[in-house]
C-alpha cells in the first residue's frame, strides 16, 4: 500500500465517519426515523477488506450497520442519505430505510435486519458465482453476536462442504446489542469457533487498516483461488450504542477511552504524518472539505428529494407483468 | 396425453426446466442420490450431476437461505422441504429474505426461488409430521402460494413457478404423490393466479384446494345422486393471491358457499374466502357460508382420533344438506 493509497483510504474513512455523525444529527432532528445503527470506530474493517477485494464486482452482503459498506462498494452517498430520509431518490426508493440499503449494480446485496440472516444468503451468492463460473467472491460482513445464531453454523457447514467462494468477515466489536461478548458467548475468540468446519480462520487487529488489508489480501487470495471459504475475525469497537435507541450505559468510560486511543482514522493519520506524507493542517483542510461536501451535496440532495407517492404503495411487492403468472408468454 | 402419477408430473417438470436452463437447480434433503422421499426428483442426480441436484444437510433455514441467495444472481433454485412441518425452520429465510427483498430494495433485487413442500395428514405421523401450513404462507406479502390438486396442475404450476420472477411456495400433499391423472404431452405453463370451476352446478359452491378438491367432487356426486343437489366445485389452486373475482362469480351464481379445507379453521383459507364473499357478493347470498375444516388440535397419533380430526366427503355432504334445509 503506497502513500497515495493510504491518503485515499484516510479520506474514505474520514468521509464515512463524518457521514455517520451527520446521520446522528439528522436522527436527533427527526429527519431520519426508525432504527439507526452507526459505524464510527469500525471503519478500518470495511475499508481494509474491500480495499483488498474488487469492490463493485465481488458480491457483498451484510447486516443492518450497512451504510458504509454500501458506499465503499460504490453506492452514491447521496442516495444512501436519501434512503435514510425515506425519499423516492433513496437507494431503495424509501422502502428500505437504514437497515436495508441495497445497490445491486455495485453488487451490494443489502442490508438485513435479522441477526445472522445473511450467512446463508452469502453462501448462496457464492454457490451462484461458482455455477456461473466467474472468479468473483462473496463477502459477508457481520458482527460477533451473529455467530450465536444457527445460520452461522449451517452456512459454515454448507460453505465448507461445497467449497464455496465466500469470505466471512466477523467484525468483533465485543457487544451484541448491549450484552458484552463474555456474557453471551462461551468462546469469545470467534475464529476458534470455526475450526469445527475445517475452514481457515484468522483473528486480526481491526483498527489498523494496513493490518486489515494484509489479512484480507491473504483471505481473498485463498477464496478466489477456489480453495473454499475463509473466516476473518477483526477485533474492533463501535463508539456509538448498538442503535440510536441504546443508552450505551453498559460500558465503562475507561473502556471507551482506551479504544479511542486506537481509533482507525487516528492510527492512519498519525502514520502518514510521521512518514511526512501528511500535515495536521492538510488533514484539517480535508476534514472541512468532507464536512462541507456532506452538507452541501449529500444532505441537500436528501432534503430536497421528493417523497414516494402513496399511489405506489403496492409497487415492488411482486414482479410487474410477469407472463408466467398467467400461463406463459403464449 | 399421458396418464401419470403426481410425483411423475413433478419429476417431468424438473427434468424439462433443468434441460431448458442450465441455471435451474434443485436442492433438498435426500433429493439427489436417494431420488427424493416422494420420488419427485428421481433420476435427476444421474442426469444433471451433484452441482445441480444437491443433497443438502438437514439445515432447513440454512439451505433455503442458500437457495434464496443464489437466486439473487440469476440461479433458479427449486428447493424441496421434505415436510411442511420442517418449513417452520426455514420461515425466517422465506419470510424475511425471499418475500421481502424486492420491496425493501425498491425493486432492485428479486428472489425467483421455488419452494416445494408437502403438507397434510398422511397416516399416523403424529403432531409434528402432519401439519397443514397453507394459512401461514398465504398471509405473506411478496410470496406466491399455489397448490396442485392434480398431476396436470403439479406439472404446469411447477413449470410456471420456475420461470416466474417471484418466490413461489408450492404446497403439495403427502397422500397425493401416487394419484394418477392425465398430463398433456406438449409443454405447458399453468397460470399461477386464478381458480378453476372443475364441476359446474347451480345450487351451491364447494370451494376446495389440493386434496379437498377431491373430497368436494366426491361429495358433489353423492349430493347429486342422493339429494338432488347440484354443487359447483371450484379449485382454488392459487392460495395467494386468492381469486376474488372467481370466488365472487361462482357465489353470485349459486348463492351458497361451503369452503372445504384440510387445515384447521382459525385464520385459514376458509376464513379468508368467507371474508372475500362478504366483501364482494354479500347480498347475493341465500345462506350464511360454512366451513368444513379440521379439528383444531395437534394431530393425534391414534388412528381413530386422527380420522376424527380430518374432514372428508361425508362431512361435506352433511354440511351441505344442513345448509340446504334438507337434513
Amino acid at each position: 500500500m503506497n502513500a497515495a493509497d493510504k491518503k485515499r483510504l484516510l479520506h474514505e474513512m474520514l468521509y464515512a465517519r463524518r457521514f455517520e455523525e451527520r446521520c446522528y444529527e439528522a436522527y436527533v432532528e427527526r429527519k431520519i426515523g426508525g432504527f439507526l445503527h452507526l459505524y464510527p470506530g469500525q471503519e478500518a474493517c470495511c475499508h481494509g477488506v474491500l480495499e483488498a477485494a474488487r469492490a463493485g464486482e465481488d458480491h457483498v452482503i451484510t447486516g443492518y450497520r450497512d451504510h458504509v459498506h454500501a458506499i465503499k462498494c460504490g453506492a452514491d452517498p447521496k442516495e444512501v442519505m436519501a434512503e435514510l430520509y425515506g425519499k423516492e431518490t433513496g437507494s431503495s426508493k424509501g422502502r428500505g430505510g437504514s437497515m436495508h440499503i441495497f445497490d445491486v449494480k455495485h453488487h451490494f446485496y443489502g442490508g438485513y435486519a435479522l441477526v445472522g440472516g445473511p450467512f446463508p444468503l452469502a453462501a448462496g451468492l457464492a454457490k451462484g458465482i461458482k455455477m456461473k463460473g466467474g472468479d468473483e467472491i462473496a463477502i459477508c460482513f457481520l458482527g460477533d453476536a451473529a455467530n450465536n445464531q444457527g445460520t452461522f453454523h449451517e452456512a459454515l457447514n454448507i460453505s465448507a462442504l461445497w467449497e464455496l467462494p465466500v469470505l466471512f468477515v466477523c467484525e468483533n466489536n465485543l457487544y451484541g446489542i448491549g450484552t458484552r461478548i463474555d456474557r453471551s458467548t462461551a468462546v469469545t475468540d470467534q475464529y476458534k469457533r470455526v475450526c469445527g468446519y475445517d475452514i481457515p480462520a484468522v483473528q486480526a487487529d481491526g483498527q489498523d487498516i494496513e493490518v486489515v488489508f494484509k489479512a484480507a489480501q491473504k483471505a481473498i487470495k485463498h477464496v478466489r483461488s477456489g480453495k473454499g471459504p475463509y473466516f476473518l475475525e477483526l477485533m474492533t469497537y463501535r463508539y456509538r450504542g448498538h442503535s440510536m435507541s441504546d443508552s450505551n450505559a453498559y460500558r465503562s468510560k475507561d473502556e471507551e477511552a482506551d479504544w479511542s486511543k486506537r481509533d482507525p482514522i487516528l492510527i492512519l493519520k498519525n502514520r502518514l504524518i510521521k512518514a511526512g506524507d501528511l500535515t495536521e493542517a492538510a488533514y484539517k483542510k480535508l476534514d472541512k472539505k468532507i464536512i462541507d461536501e456532506i452538507e452541501n451535496e449529500v444532505i441537500k440532495f436528501a432534503e430536497e428529494s421528493p417523497e414516494p407517492v402513496v399511489e405506489e404503495l403496492e409497487k415492488y411487492v411482486l414482479a410487474e407483468n410477469d407472463p408466467y403468472v398467467h400461463g406463459g408468454p403464449n | 396425453m399421458a396418464n401419470i402419477m403426481y410425483w411423475e408430473a413433478i419429476q417431468r417438470a424438473h427434468d424439462e426446466e433443468m434441460t431448458n436452463d442450465p441455471l435451474v437447480i434443485c436442492m433438498g434433503e435426500d433429493i439427489g442420490v436417494a431420488g427424493g422421499t416422494y420420488k419427485a426428483t428421481k433420476g435427476l442426480f444421474d442426469k444433471f450431476g451433484p452441482e445441480r441436484v444437491i443433497d443438502t444437510p438437514i439445515s432447513e433455514n440454512g439451505y433455503t437461505g442458500v437457495g434464496i441467495g443464489a437466486s439473487f444472481i440469476g440461479i433458479r433454485p427449486i428447493i424441496e422441504i421434505m415436510s411442511v412441518n420442517f418449513a417452520w425452520l426455514a420461515m425466517d429465510q422465506i419470510f424475511n429474505s425471499a418475500a421481502k427483498v424486492r420491496y425493501m430494495s425498491g425493486g432492485q433485487l428479486e428472489a425467483p426461488v421455488v419452494i416445494r413442500s408437502p403438507g397434510g395428514t398422511a397416516h399416523q405421523l403424529g403432531a409434528q409430521h402432519s401439519a397443514r401450513m397453507e394459512n401461514v404462507f398465504m398471509g405473506i406479502a411478496g410470496l406466491r402460494v399455489v397448490t396442485p390438486s392434480t398431476p396436470k396442475q403439479a406439472y404446469g404450476l411447477l413449470k410456471a413457478a420456475v420461470r416466474c420472477n417471484d418466490p413461489v411456495f408450492i404446497y403439495e400433499h403427502e397422500l397425493m404423490y401416487n394419484m394418477k391423472g392425465d398430463v398433456p404431452d406438449a409443454e405447458f405453463f399453468h397460470p399461477l393466479e386464478g381458480s378453476e370451476v372443475v364441476r359446474s352446478g347451480k345450487d351451491l359452491t364447494l370451494f376446495g384446494y389440493n386434496i379437498s378438491v377431491h373430497w368436494s367432487l366426491q361429495a358433489a356426486d353423492i349430493l347429486s345422486k342422493n339429494h338432488g343437489i347440484e354443487a359447483e366445485v371450484v379449485d382454488l389452486f392459487s392460495l395467494s393471491p386468492l381469486d376474488r373475482a372467481g370466488i365472487a362469480a361462482s357465489v353470485s351464481k349459486t348463492h351458497r358457499a361451503v369452503i372445504v379445507e384440510e387445515s384447521e379453521a382459525p385464520v385459514g383459507v376458509g376464513s379468508e374466502v368467507m371474508a372475500i364473499i362478504n366483501e364482494e357478493c354479500f347480498f347475493d347470498l341465500d345462506a350464511a357460508p360454512v366451513r368444513v375444516s379440521s379439528a383444531n388440535v395437534p394431530q393425534p397419533y391414534n388412528h381413530t382420533l386422527e380420522k376424527a380430526t380430518i374432514p372428508g366427503p361425508d362431512d361435506v355432504v352433511n354440511a351441505v344438506v344442513k345448509m340446504m334445509g334438507k337434513a
